[in-house]
């Protein structure tokens, strides 16, 4: 008999007698959610994100793309990695300086992946959306803008757009029935990587990005 | 069988214990940590009736998860087949090496590079693939400081709790060629990723554990701070997961209770940095991610504590760590005093699952039943009601073959057993009670001055001078 097979039957021998019913998920969420508009939820976003070192900064529809390029270029950056097929790719890409050098990820990782450890200064991406009880922004890697874009380069730029600003996980989930169908890979990122494993000192850059930017694109240019 | 290195005698247990109790030091830095996990832990739980009703939902669902965990694993195996990610079943440690061997050698791996799991450690991963010539390399900071050191983690949250920054620093400059002397926290944390970066791009394989696994999504979640369990599992061209068959939850909306509780219960914080839910391979639009994803889910005596009613809830851990922060005993101790891949109070509960009660029944001694980690628990595993029946299992008369918990009756001995079977007759029967306690209160000159463990500290017990009963008749006359 197979090893699974022998643990299933085992398993399968033990007469459960507690037979749970389902767990009420959303009558705890229901009674536990704030009821916030999009201006109290971006500024509940905002706090818990710069409590983790994250800078921030407010944008429209027509100034993000300036906004980052002068962001990056204060911070002597001296290249951004950007899904070049992407609507913000190409919008970043009309209005590009010659300070700043924009690298499309055009090509499989396996053909340039000491390039992109050792030479690319930060990355640029879309954020699906955000939870604003934890600060977190929601990101499915696309094959336009792959997973490790918001992982190795040191400076991770994200656009988001403040009316897909979530009250909770489970609103986000729920709203965007994530349980019909989940990408390879979903995350939820907080802040730039960190770690206090030595003596309980947080310290940040640990692997991944050493800074979070997060560009908050607001729909009407109303600013938070 | 394949030896578990880290793993020591129980007998060992009291000496080891001993030995960090006599270092000041060692006591200084646990004492140190443990405050700085309660605080923090406490800021984020403001609201008492948020977090008990928290905690039972987060109960209800691991217990729901339990009782229907046959059919998820069926459903969490066809879901993630249909992904494209590859499951795989261990009813042991040796199997489930043997399993990422096999895929190893598959593929000509030479170097592994490991996400925090402590079912790896469970498992002996490291040793076992050396022995085999292929390295297996730690990433997390905590585990590469450990494992640079030659040591076992002591915590499964904080695996170098019991190292100061100084300790640290000297370890770097000794064992990292280039390196010199830092006490600078940042200084050291940028000579860790240096280092782990060349072993991420360079690694074949990238082994990771996993928090929750989604049965009807096939997904994988895993939650972490530093990157590094990204980094593992994206980089290599194969990422294999390992965990137990108790991870598993039926509804992705089980999810977010079940974070909430684990990331505030664990490190105080309302959330980790990365919460990284992995459902397939690099798919073929794709220009990233790992070309083959494996699941090795590990049995390795789990099925011994789901087929008991009691004993089933020590599955429902979700390996926050909240009850060793919590337990004065662990904050005395530190966790290499167990000598088990699992400290604290939850490993005193589960290890004896593992490795056999017979190797493991005095850690359920090692506790003052104050009940603190039970009453922290964010999923409230009964944790001293569970030691209390492991006491007595450990002195059930010898198990048969019908015993469900392997080991039972270990502690069993021939005085004792006597001695408890006299104090019993004595104690529910009335005339041999007054017949005993008149002798005992008219011969208590004849008490040893020796009486074990118990004239080790303190004085020696002599019975009183008169019975109750005396005292009683007495006061009436």
């Amino acid at each position: 008999m197979s090893a699974r097979e022998e643990i299933l039957n085992r398993l399968r021998n033990t007469h459960v007698a507690e037979q749970q019913a389902m767990p009420d998920i959303a009558g705890w969420f229901g009674a536990h959610r704030r009821s916030e508009d999009v201006v109290q939820r971006t500024a509940r976003l905002r706090a818990a994100l710069e409590a983790v070192h994250t800078e921030i900064h407010d944008v429209t529809h027509d100034n993000w793309s300036s906004v980052l390029l002068q962001v990056a270029i204060g911070k002597g950056l001296r290249h951004i990695l950007i899904g070049a097929t992407t609507p913000h790719g190409e919008q970043l890409q009309a209005c590009q300086t010659k300070a700043l050098q924009l690298i499309p990820y055009e090509q499989p990782i396996d053909t340039w992946q000491d390039l992109l450890f050792d030479g690319v200064d930060a990355s640029l991406t879309l954020a699906r959306g955000a939870v604003a009880e934890t600060g977190s922004l929601i990101l499915w890697p696309t094959p336009s803008e792959p997973r490790l874009m918001s992982l190795v380069p040191s400076i991770h730029f994200v656009l988001l757009d403040a009316d897909t600003i979530h009250e909770d996980f489970y609103a986000a989930m729920t709203a965007e029935s994530w349980s019909e169908g989940m990408p390879t890979n979903a995350l939820l990122i907080c802040g730039p990587s960190k770690t206090a494993d030595i003596q309980q000192t947080l310290a940040y850059g640990a692997h991944g990005p050493k800074e979070l930017v997060v560009l908050i694109r607001h729909a009407d240019g109303r600013q938070a | 069988m394949n030896k578990v290195v880290h793993l020591h005698p129980m007998d060992d247990f009291k000496a080891r214990s001993k030995a960090v109790l006599d270092n000041a030091g060692q006591r200084k830095n646990f004492r140190g940590a443990m405050d700085f996990l309660q605080t923090k832990r406490r800021a984020q739980f403001p609201d008492q009736e948020e977090l008990q009703g928290l905690r039972e939902l987060g109960s209800s669902i691991r217990r729901y998860s339990l009782a229907h965990l046959p059919r998820l694993l069926e459903q969490l195996e066809a879901n993630l087949t249909a992904n494209g990610v590859q499951v795989h079943w261990a009813q042991n440690g040796p199997e489930a090496n043997a399993i990422a061997l096999k895929i190893a050698q598959r593929v000509h791996a030479k170097r592994i590079i490991k996400g925090k799991s402590m079912v790896s450690e469970e498992v002996g991963f490291n040793h076992f693939m050396e022995a085999a010539g292929i390295e297996a390399f730690e990433s997390d900071m905590g585990e590469y400081i450990v494992q640079l050191a030659g040591e076992a983690p002591s915590h499964i949250i904080m695996p170098a709790i019991h190292k100061t920054k100084q300790e640290i620093a000297q370890l770097f400059a000794d064992e990292v060629p280039g390196v010199t002397y830092t006490e600078d926290v940042d200084a050291l944390i940028q000579i860790g990723r240096r280092v782990l970066r060349r072993k991420f791009a360079e690694a074949d394989i990238g082994l990771s554990g996993v928090n929750f696994m989604v049965a009807e999504t096939g997904t994988l979640c895993l939650v972490e701070n530093e990157g590094n369990g990204r980094m593992c599992t994206t980089v290599p061209k194969v990422h294999i997961a390992i965990t137990g068959i108790e991870k598993v939850v039926e509804k992705l909306e089980h999810v977010p209770p079940l974070l909430s509780l684990l990331s505030r219960s664990a490190t105080g914080q309302a959330v980790t940095t990365y919460v990284n839910m992995i459902s397939g391979p690099r798919q073929p639009d794709e220009k990233d991610g790992p070309q083959e994803v494996h699941l090795i889910l590990l049995d390795n005596g789990r099925t011994q504590a789901y087929a008991d009613d009691e004993l089933r809830a020590t599955l429902q851990c979700i390996r926050c760590g909240a009850c060793m922060n919590h337990c004065p005993v662990y904050a005395r101790i530190g966790g290499h005093a167990y000598g088990t891949t699992y400290p604290g109070p939850i490993g005193s509960i589960i290890s004896p699952h593992m490795l056999g009660l017979d190797t493991t029944y005095p850690l359920a001694f090692a506790s003052t039943l104050c009940g603190a980690c039970s009453e922290v628990c964010p999923v409230k595993i009964p944790i001293t009601d569970i030691l209390v029946r492991l006491r007595n299992e450990a002195q059930a008369r010898p198990e048969t073959e019908e015993a469900t918990l392997r080991g039972s009756g270990a502690a069993r001995t021939l005085v004792a057993s006597t001695v408890w079977g006299m104090w019993s007759q004595v104690y529910s029967k009335s005339g041999l009670y007054k017949l005993a306690s008149w002798f005992m209160s008219r011969g208590r000159a004849l008490s040893p001055s020796e009486q074990g463990a118990w004239t080790r500290s303190r004085t020696p017990l002599v019975p009183a001078p008169k019975r109750l009963r005396d005292l009683m008749k007495d006061h009436k006359s």
